[in-house]
């Protein structure tokens, strides 16, 4: 297996590879990044978005921004972690991009690249969800629930799991949560094999972006 | 029935608007047999439904006058309302045609004198305001109809009040025993002059079209600016009757849109700005307009028009696709919400009314053609495999009255070849 480039260089190879036009390193490196010169400023996308009065960048903006190039701001913006997955823009985008799916990759893409705003909430939540399931091959959610509680230090993570504590006992209740998993918590069958998997497709996933 | 009408000579036009009313014109001249059928009681298609059009503002009456002398005076077009093709088969310079004629039960006995209308109490939507007002269910279609002959709903057939139109009628020109009729003809060549309807605004549900009562469509606009119209040419809101002195219009309502539909309407931004005029028209100089559009799409020499809007200090333009409309409760004033593309501002704007610039559907969408037919990606005719059958006027693309015209003309001219061709091979 190639190990995977630095953050750093990896940036750098970036905007080397693809000089001053950030379009089409987008096309080439986003997940669905080639449906973005398809977007015809209408505006409906960010009027839509429950979240719009919330962030700097609606994802009217994001595109425009990657036509002009606005390469840095594009990466460090903090609007594609914001994206709730509504699906709002995206059912009513006259182009019909896959405006969802577009933010949620253009934020892997600056997280690979060591460029996504540091201290983010949500990229925070992203991380652990992800490297739960990836650990265990699913995610446990107990785990995943008190890493987030505690994420801000001992003292923050009790206040926020009393805050919690009436939607825990309803989950609890419903069969959604199990409190038995803090100890022992239960994989999937073949972890190993999980890994294995998951590290293939990463690797394949690198090498066409370009960050092997 | 089979009626010895036409032959393999006759040039069928399907659809009496301005296309079609063209095509048939422009062969019956060249010399050549025509029949012209109408699936409504009278001639003039959706432009005597306007209240003025542009370039020049003038009243659709004026056009239709002209066309209907031509017709009068040309013995070459035979007109059949009230008529619809059932099927069509056979191929270039041979065709078999079914059509379908629905009954008027009023005869050409009919002088249009309105005895039948006065002595009806029944009433019906008026399908020349949009349904937006009611009409006596015996009735003449508009002012400018052709024929000029009444009309006796189906819905007063076998009640007393069909009975008392019958007895009102002088000249014995109500006939309530008249029946649906098929008939058969033969046809060399046939141009779908069809036309378009305007697309359901239902669908786009943020804009709530269905929910507001003061979001309206611009061919309900068109019919409140007609002094001939529901209101007497006045402006007012739906909801309460008050004078509308605010007035949005959002382009694009359905077209440009994957999800309603694909094709640009064409004609939406000039109408849009047209109605700018009968606003300031109708409520001088403090009535307001404001134009939400992607981009404005006027041609050639209707820039002139645009730019002369823009000049108009009454008419402001947003550049924006309006992304929902909410409501404001305590006045039922649309408030629409959306991020323009001149700055990325947020806005929530409130108006009185809203008129949705709707996009244009191809009137055929639903019926079913002959196999023939060749439909582009948004069902516009563009023509037949076999070469004999052609798209006229807003049936083949989406046209103003002026290109609808020159469409109409090209395809008489593309029959006429048709005709020809068919009489030269068979003279061999
Ligand atoms: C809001 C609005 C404003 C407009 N304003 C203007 C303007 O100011 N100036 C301008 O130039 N244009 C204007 N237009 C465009 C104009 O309305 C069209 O260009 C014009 O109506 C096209 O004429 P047509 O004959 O092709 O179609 P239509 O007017 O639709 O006529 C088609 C005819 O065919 C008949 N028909 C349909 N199907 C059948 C069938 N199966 N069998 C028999 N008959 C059938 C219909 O009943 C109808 O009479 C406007 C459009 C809109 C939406
Ligand atoms: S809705 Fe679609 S076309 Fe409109 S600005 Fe957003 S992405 Fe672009
Ligand atoms: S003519 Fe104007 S309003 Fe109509 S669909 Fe085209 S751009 Fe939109």
């Amino acid at each position: 297996m190639t190990t995977a480039m630095t953050t750093a260089n990896a940036n750098e190879a970036a905007v080397a590879k693809y000089k001053n036009n950030f379009l089409k390193e987008v096309e080439a490196t986003v997940e669905e990044g080639h449906w973005v010169k398809m977007c015809m400023q209408c505006g409906v996308c960010a009027g839509s978005c429950p979240f719009g009065p919330h962030w700097e960048h609606s994802p009217q903006k994001i595109f425009m921004m990657i036509r002009a190039g606005k390469r840095e701001e594009v990466l460090k913006s903090d609007a594609m972690w914001m994206c709730t997955s509504c699906y709002n823009c995206m059912v009513r985008c006259p182009r019909q991009l896959p405006i969802t799916h577009i933010m949620h990759g253009l934020a892997n893409y600056s997280y690979r690249l060591g460029l996504s705003p540091k201290g983010q909430p949500n990229q925070a939540i992203a991380k652990l969800f992800w490297d739960s399931a990836l650990k265990y091959g699913r995610v446990n959610e107990l785990k995943f629930s008190l890493a987030m509680y505690f994420r801000d230090g001992f003292v923050q993570g009790v206040k926020n799991a009393l805050a919690m504590q009436g939607v825990g006992l309803g989950l609890v209740k419903a069969g959604r949560l199990n409190p038995m998993e803090i100890i022992s918590g239960h994989t999937c069958k073949d972890t190993s094999g999980i890994h294995k998997m998951i590290a293939k497709a990463r690797e394949i996933e690198d090498r066409r972006r370009g960050l092997a | 029935m089979t009626a010895s009408i036409a032959t393999n000579q006759t040039i069928l036009v399907v659809g009496g608007g301005i296309a079609g009313m063209t095509a048939a014109l422009e062969a019956a001249e060249c010399g050549k047999q025509v029949i012209l059928v109408e699936k409504s009681p009278t001639l003039g298609g959706r432009t005597s439904m306007l209240y003025r059009y542009f370039p020049k503002m003038c009243f659709p009456t004026c056009g239709l006058e002209i066309n209907l002398r031509r017709l009068r005076g040309n013995p070459n077009v035979r007109v059949m309302t009230m008529t619809e093709v059932a099927a069509v088969s056979g191929s270039r310079g041979d065709y078999n045609v079914t059509l379908k004629v629905k009954p008027r039960y009023v005869n050409e006995n009919c002088t249009a004198c309105g005895d039948c209308g006065k002595a009806v109490s029944a009433e019906v939507p008026n399908v020349a305001n949009y349904g937006l007002n009611k009409i006596k269910a015996a009735y003449l279609p508009h002012a400018m109809a052709y024929p000029q002959r009444f009309v006796i709903d189906p819905s007063i057939v076998g009640t007393p009040e069909g009975e008392a139109a019958k007895a009102a009628c002088k000249f014995g020109a109500v006939d309530l025993g008249m029946q649906e009729e098929t008939i058969e003809i033969k046809a060399g060549s046939v141009v779908w002059a069809t036309g378009w309807r305007p697309y359901d605004a239902n669908k786009i549900q943020p804009y709530g079209y269905d929910r507001y009562a003061n979001v309206i469509t611009s061919l309900e606009f068109e019919r409140l600016c007609d002094p001939q119209g529901p209101t007497g040419g006045k402006v007012l809101r739906p909801s309460d009757g008050k004078e509308a002195k605010n007035i949005a219009f959002i382009q694009c309502a359905g077209s440009r849109d994957e999800n309603h539909l694909r094709h640009c309407s064409r004609i939406c931004c000039m109408a849009t700005l047209k109605q700018t005029q009968y606003v300031r028209e109708a409520a001088g100089e403090d009535a307001k307009s404001t134009v939400y559009y992607i981009d404005i799409r006027v041609i050639d020499r209707l820039e002139d028009f645009y730019q002369n809007v823009q000049k108009d200090p009454n008419v402001s333009f947003v550049k924006s696709k309006v992304a929902r409309i909410a409501l404001n409760e305590a006045n039922n004033s649309p408030i629409l919400h959306g991020v323009d593309t001149e700055g990325y501002h947020r806005y929530a704007t409130e108006h009185d009314l809203v008129v949705l610039a709707v996009g244009m559907e191809p009137e055929v969408v639903g019926v079913k053609l002959p196999e023939d037919i060749v439909l582009d990606s948004s069902n516009f005719i563009e023509g037949s495999k076999s070469g004999g059958m052609f798209g006229a006027g807003s049936a083949a693309s989406p046209l103003d009255v002026n290109r609808s015209v020159q469409s109409a003309t090209a395809a008489a001219m593309r029959s006429v070849q048709v005709i020809h061709k068919t009489a030269s091979t068979e003279a061999a």
